[in-house]
């Protein structure tokens, strides 16, 4: 079912001074590429807690479409060595409502995950390890949804070039990275990073037959507090099917003083 | 006392609705209606059952959020059955306060509570009464009348019960189907306790987890919500059953470990009631394999043992069963899922098998088809009585 977290689709940065120029990028490509992962996480951080609400519309070939609709917290983990914690409750289809799902994330290790089913009352550990599979039946896989945290991959600095469509008159910095942590769908990914914000503008994934399945392409980039860029707009094109999925973020709300009693297990069974 | 709760709920409704620290009342609707068809496939075995049922279902859910910290919730539901008057019921599933303080949270009303780990069978889950008319399988619970204090810990949660009133099993009427052969008298229900439905229960339980283990620790004391059953006759000198609701005490263990793709889960409990003690238990594993056959769908494995210590003489189907489960998950647009599984007697005495299938349709239909198989099951057995009620039902629901 929903395995996985969704914690920070949330692909974002800060607009905060960057920790070196442009010409200080290390010469080697993988510590080129691990510096442009850590510099893009460095400006996210400290945005503390958030809100927002999540609509996505699944098409299929034919061009028919379905609705999923949830809403989210996320406590960020001051330690950068584990992952965010957060809570989703699941508003539509309406066969699921009311379900909830609790994730502490780790990096490299399985997430410790609980989902309540209120029809039941039921609390149950899951296991976290699908991270490939599909979320909610969408072309986002479990793993696309998982906060981005630099320690999940290495990296290697491919190029920097005009970015893609539609923000050519931006540079990109072009970077693969290498999934580290078990049970990942992909071989590589491909992420299209601006040289000015530091924005992830778009992500080629490749199988394990290393074929480009998807390409995800974020828009609507929104500032938050004057330091955090959330896009509002995620598309997934999944290049083998046909079939694609667009996400978008709504009602976003930043440090309004969500602690860890807002992700327990406690709070999971009334999290409605 | 029953009614004293909804007068309790009726006072909270009205005071924190006057209050000015409610201004801002939200109210959330949701719910469904679900026509269910159902089909034997053998012949009954009393003339005045039938090979085929309609009915309808329905339930709402109203949560009012008074604040972000109080809440009310009603969910009535409803079943209309053409055949069996005695399947035609009205249940409130729940009917109750939930406000969330400084150290502790408190809900009080009517409510479901699940305590429990494994899959097959639900030994220490016993706060709420089954809903027997809605499903054989256990399932469906009747909504519980009780205070209940929750305090969240750094050492896990503990929750304490009042559970003020004890409702009874309901059984399906002569024509309902499937059913015990011998009908269940209900109107002449007999208790251990003097204060019959009225005697005070209570129960707590600790649960917490450790790294890839959760685990629990409950007690209940009061009436039990499993009937033993003595035989008598009605008017007409036929025989009948008569449900005897002993007390009891129970304690309770519950423990699931979570390793990647493999769950381990057990939970077993030692019972005293009337005369006798006796432990009870079951346990075992559910393995996942992901992205079967080059496709998203997954594949779950459920295997577990269930056990009573009082052997064949008890009456529980379950003294020695395998339970084995296959679930198959597209992890489709539509959620298709069928999920096969038998029961095993392990002393031979026979064993059940069950192909349950769901999927939706457009955004707000769910289709749920089920069908149920009674094999080799011996007269002696206490499942004997479903041997000749193997059947096929299709719920659609229209979800809103």
């Amino acid at each position: 079912m929903f395995r996985h977290l969704i914690c920070s689709a949330v692909l974002s940065a800060a607009i905060t001074a960057p920790a070196f120029a442009q010409g200080e990028l290390p010469e080697d490509p993988a510590e080129r590429g691990l510096a442009i992962a850590l510099e893009t996480e460095a400006r996210d951080l400290g945005f503390g807690d958030s809100t927002a609400e999540m609509r996505m519309i699944l098409r299929n070939t034919q061009g028919e479409e379905s609705v999923r609709e949830l809403r989210q917290r996320v406590l960020e983990n001051p330690d950068p060595e584990d992952g965010d914690l957060s809570m989703i409750v699941f508003d539509r289809p309406r066969d699921v409502e009311g379900t909830a799902l609790l994730t502490h994330a780790h990096l490299l290790e399985d997430d410790d995950q609980w989902l309540y089913l209120p029809a039941v009352a039921r609390e149950r550990r899951i296991s976290s390890s699908n991270k490939s599979g599909p979320f909610l039946g969408s072309e986002f896989a479990f793993e696309d949804f998982s906060s981005t945290e630099v320690g999940k991959y290495d990296y290697m600095w491919l190029r920097d070039e005009a970015c893609p469509e539609p923000y050519t008159a931006l540079t990109c910095h072009v970077v693969e990275r290498y999934p580290l942590y078990e049970g990942s769908g992909y071989t590589r990914q491909v992420v299209w990073t601006d040289t000015t914000d530091y924005l992830p503008r778009q992500v080629e994934y490749y199988n394990r037959r290393d074929d480009l399945l998807k390409t995800l392409t974020f828009l609507d980039y929104e500032l938050y507090l004057d330091q955090f860029w959330r896009a509002h707009t995620l598309q997934m094109v999944n290049h083998l099917t046909g079939k694609s999925t667009d996400l978008t973020w709504t009602s976003f709300e930043f440090q309004s003083g969500l602690t860890e009693d807002d992700f327990t297990r406690a709070s999971l069974r009334r999290a409605r | 006392m029953y009614r004293g709760i909804f007068t309790t709920i009726a006072a909270i409704c009205a005071a924190t609705a006057a209050s000015p620290a409610f201004a801002d009342v939200e109210t959330d609707y949701s719910g469904y209606v679900e026509p269910e068809l159902q089909l034997f496939f053998e012949d009954p075995s009393d003339a005045r059952q039938s090979n085929d049922n309609l009915s309808v279902a329905g339930q709402l859910e109203i949560e009012i959020f008074l604040n972000p910290d109080h809440t009310l919730v009603f969910t009535p539901f409803g079943r209309i059955d053409s055949r069996d008057d005695e399947r035609t019921h009205f249940d409130l599933r729940e009917a109750y306060y939930e406000g969330v303080f400084d150290h502790f949270e408190l809900r009080v009303g009517l409510k479901r509570v699940f305590w429990g780990r494994t899959e097959a069978a639900h030994l220490i889950d016993v706060i709420n009464q089954t809903d027997n008319l809605e499903s054989i399988d256990g399932e469906d619970k009747l909504g519980q009348p009780m205070v209940n204090l929750t305090f969240p810990t750094d050492f896990g949660i503990f929750d304490f019960y009042w559970l003020p009133y004890f409702r009874e099993r309901e059984f399906p009427g002569v024509e309902g189907r499937p059913r015990f052969d011998i009908p269940v008298a209900e109107d002449m229900a007999l208790f251990e306790s003097d204060q019959e439905e009225e005697h005070q229960d209570f129960a707590a339980r600790w649960s917490h987890y450790a790294g890839a283990w959760d685990f629990g620790l409950s007690h209940f004391y009061g009436t039990s919500r499993d009937p033993l059953f003595v035989p008598g006759v009605d008017k007409n000198f036929s025989p009948i059953l008569i449900p005897y609701y002993p007390l009891m005490h129970q304690s309770s263990v519950d423990v699931q470990a979570t390793f990647g793709p493999m769950l381990y889960k057990f939970e077993g409990f030692h019972r005293w009631q009337m005369d006798e003690n006796w432990t009870q238990a079951t346990g075992g594993i559910e393995y996942s394999f992901y992205g079967i056959f080059d496709t998203p769908s997954d594949l779950g494995i459920v295997a577990e043992y269930v056990w009573d210590e009082r052997g064949e003489d008890a009456m529980n189907p379950f003294q020695s069963d395998v339970f084995a489960g296959l679930r198959w998950s597209a992890n489709d647009i539509q959620s298709t899922t069928i999920l096969g599984g038998g029961i095993f007697d392990m002393d031979g005495n026979g064993y059940a098998l069950s192909v349950e299938a769901e999927r939706r349709f457009g955004e707000d239909f769910f289709l749920q088809v089920e069908t149920r198989f009674f094999v080799d099951v011996p007269a002696s057995d206490p499942l004997a009585s479903f041997a000749d009620d193997d059947f096929l039902q299709v719920r659609l629901a229209r979800y809103f």
